[in-house]
């Protein structure tokens, strides 16, 4: 018969594991031992576990919790249609049978509808890719330009803010209700989340360099991204945000980049770009495998931009304000010649965007003609 | 088959979902089971013997309530946990006490005033062993018959504190209070150990066909099962086994000796 000796180590110490790890391979085992109370605590212990227990020997009971339990899927591939049961367990734990049933509304649960491959490796780089924004961005940057243009950079953050918000928000409500077994997605919708936030931060803490107040958070902008709220299918709200308005967005902060007059607005804008072209990757990567697999998705997301469209059909949409500050941001200057330029630049912007917007629909599969007129109808609030 | 109705005292909020999830359980193999919770042990005794309950879930003092009441009363199932329970008496590691005697004329914290296990057992054992104690009850929930932990909890705490000299909780609760944290390693020691007794059981008064195919049920309920195993984990048991009469003399004595 097994023996194990548990030395002067007692049951409230421990010494329970040397006593478990010896009836995981033997039904009998001879337990000996100097703790003083080792002759109560070993009846008890094994009494609450269902082991008989006589003459210092413990014969294994039949208890066994791992009964009718089931892996949920693998480490490494995901599943088609992973239960509801299988609740929060990591992908590939053995899951125990009879888990109360899991209420929270896991109904973003059919791979097709989620998953990238490339989720595993956007997630990696983002999380490579974090940047710290007290030291990544130089806040003591001189800053010389015209105090207008300054409170056009001040319009410009209000705008970026509010709509980043919106970036944050929406995806964070599908990532409540993905399934936890599609890990690589839910850490890469979370990294997002969290890039999101440091916009946020960052272009909150640039608005605040000079000026104590933001600017006019327009109805129209509002409007357009609370059509974003409403959209119930991950599919066509990632299309609608992720695809086509933080592509523009992409677009947007290039612009801002490229003609800001300084560099600490320079910088804000370079390094949320960089976050933002993963994010419109993962968009691009779920919804061309999602596209593969249902062959009616192209219906849907075209008649999901024809029906933002005429939910704005009755606001401006135009965001006036930010329109004219981009132009001053791009002129530096009350110059005629300085804003024909930055007007030039800005009708240079909106025509980029409309490219890059093409550009993605293609790569969706949509065609020449139905991408051209599909992105004529994005929303003029850019997001 | 007539509706079976069963006893059991509400010690702890989880007695719902636990009954609630035997009735489910009982339900959906054809047994109409229903439950009726009481504040107290003597109240769900006194119903019982009036003919207003089929099964009592009785602690063991219940159990010898009932049987004085009415001699034909039989323990028809009880846990695997409710065999060859011990009781200890813990003084301060500290301390200069080696033997019941030691403690004569000393505080000796006790759980509830009609806890078998913490109180009336270990109490027993100073009695029989000719001991007068200063006994100090920790009457949380009086009417449980100890089924609340809290009472051997602040007994222990007491102990800890210096406010008693030595403190009787039941075995399985020395094992629990160490892994809690509630006690430290090494600051305690057991300066004795009482005789095995046994703990609850499922208490009836006739012979009818509910009866019958309720202890049958019970005693067929497998950990295997997974609608079973999380009803069998929170009443604390891995298996039913069929009722036994033998364990509950050390507490009949205890009872006549402190009447």
């Amino acid at each position: 018969m097994n023996v194990v000796d548990l030395g002067e180590l007692g049951l409230d110490e421990g010494a329970q594991l040397l006593v478990k790890r010896a009836l995981s391979s033997a039904d009998r085992v001879r337990v000996v031992g100097t703790s003083p109370t080792l002759a109560i605590d070993l009846p008890a212990w094994c009494r609450a576990r269902g082991h008989a227990f006589a003459d210092g020997v413990v014969t294994r009971g039949t208890a066994d919790r791992t009964v009718g339990a089931e892996r949920a899927g693998s480490i490494d591939v995901a599943v088609d249609d992973p239960p509801a049961r299988w609740g929060l367990a990591a992908r590939g734990s053995l899951v125990e049978a009879g888990a109360p049933s899991f209420e929270i509304d896991l109904t973003l649960s059919h791979k097709p509808n989620v998953w990238a491959d490339e989720a595993a490796r956007l997630y990696a780089q983002a999380a490579a890719a974090q940047w710290d924004p007290a030291t990544a961005i130089p806040w003591s940057a001189p800053i010389v330009h015209p105090d207008e243009v300054e409170d056009a950079i001040v319009q410009i953050m209000t705008y970026l803010i509010e709509n980043e918000t919106a970036a944050l928000l929406v995806p964070a409500r599908f990532l409540a209700k993905l399934h936890p077994h599609f890990r690589e997605v839910m850490q890469l919708l979370a990294i997002q989340a969290a890039d999101e936030a440091r916009h946020i931060e960052v272009f909150t803490r640039r608005a605040q360099l000079r000026r104590d107040q933001l600017g006019l958070s327009t109805a129209g902008g509002q409007a357009s991204l609370a059509t974003l709220f409403d959209e119930p299918d991950f599919a066509i709200a990632s299309f609608l945000l992720a695809v086509l308005g933080e592509g523009s967005f992409l677009t947007l902060l290039w612009f801002i980049r490229d003609h800001a007059p300084d560099e600490c607005t320079r910088e804000v804008a370079r390094l949320a770009a960089q976050d933002e072209a993963r994010h419109v990757a993962f968009g691009l990567a779920h919804l061309a495998r999602h596209a593969q697999l249902d062959p009616d998705l192209h219906g849907r997301l075209a008649a999901a931009i024809e029906r933002r469209h005429a939910a704005l059909a009755h606001t401006s949409g135009l965001n006036e304000p930010v329109f004219d500050a981009l132009v001053l941001l791009a002129a530096g200057s009350w110059e005629p010649a300085d804003l024909r330029r930055g007007h030039l630049a800005v009708v240079k912007l909106v025509a980029d965007m409309d490219a890059g917007r093409r550009s993605r629909l293609a790569r969706l599969g949509f065609a020449p003609g139905d991408a051209e007129r599909l992105s004529a109808l994005h929303t003029r609030n850019f997001m | 088959m007539r509706e079976l109705i069963l006893g059991a005292v509400a010690y702890d909020a989880k007695v719902i979902p636990i009954w609630d999830g035997f009735r489910a359980w009982f339900a959906k193999r054809g047994l109409p089971f229903d439950y009726v919770l009481y504040t107290n042990y003597e109240r769900q005794v006194e119903d019982h013997v009036r003919g207003e309950l089929d099964v009592a879930w009785n602690s063991p003092l219940a159990w010898l309530q009932t049987v004085q009441r009415n001699p034909s009363a039989r323990a028809v199932a009880m846990r695997d946990t409710d065999r060859d329970l011990t009781s200890v008496v813990l003084v301060r590691a500290d301390a200069p006490y080696r033997a019941l005697p030691d403690l004569r004329g000393k505080r000796v914290g006790v759980g509830a005033g009609d806890s078998p296990q913490a109180t009336l057992i270990p109490l027993g054992a100073f009695a029989e062993a000719g001991v007068d104690v200063d006994a100090v009850k920790h009457d949380v929930l009086l009417g449980k018959h100890g089924d609340h932990v809290g009472g051997e909890r602040v007994a222990v705490k007491a102990l800890l504190a210096g406010d008693v000299d030595a403190a009787c909780i039941i075995d399985g609760n020395r094992l629990a209070f160490a892994n809690d944290g509630t006690l430290p390693p090494g600051s305690t020691r057991v300066l004795h150990h009482t005789g095995a007794y046994d703990h609850c059981n499922m208490t009836v008064l006739e012979h009818t066909a509910a009866i019958a195919r309720f202890t049958e049920l019970l005693l067929g309920m497998d950990y295997a099962d997974p609608e079973a195993r999380p009803l069998l984990d929170m009443e604390g048991l891995t298996k039913w086994l069929p009722g036994r009469t033998s364990g509950y003399a050390l507490l009949e004595r205890a009872v006549k000796r402190l009447a």
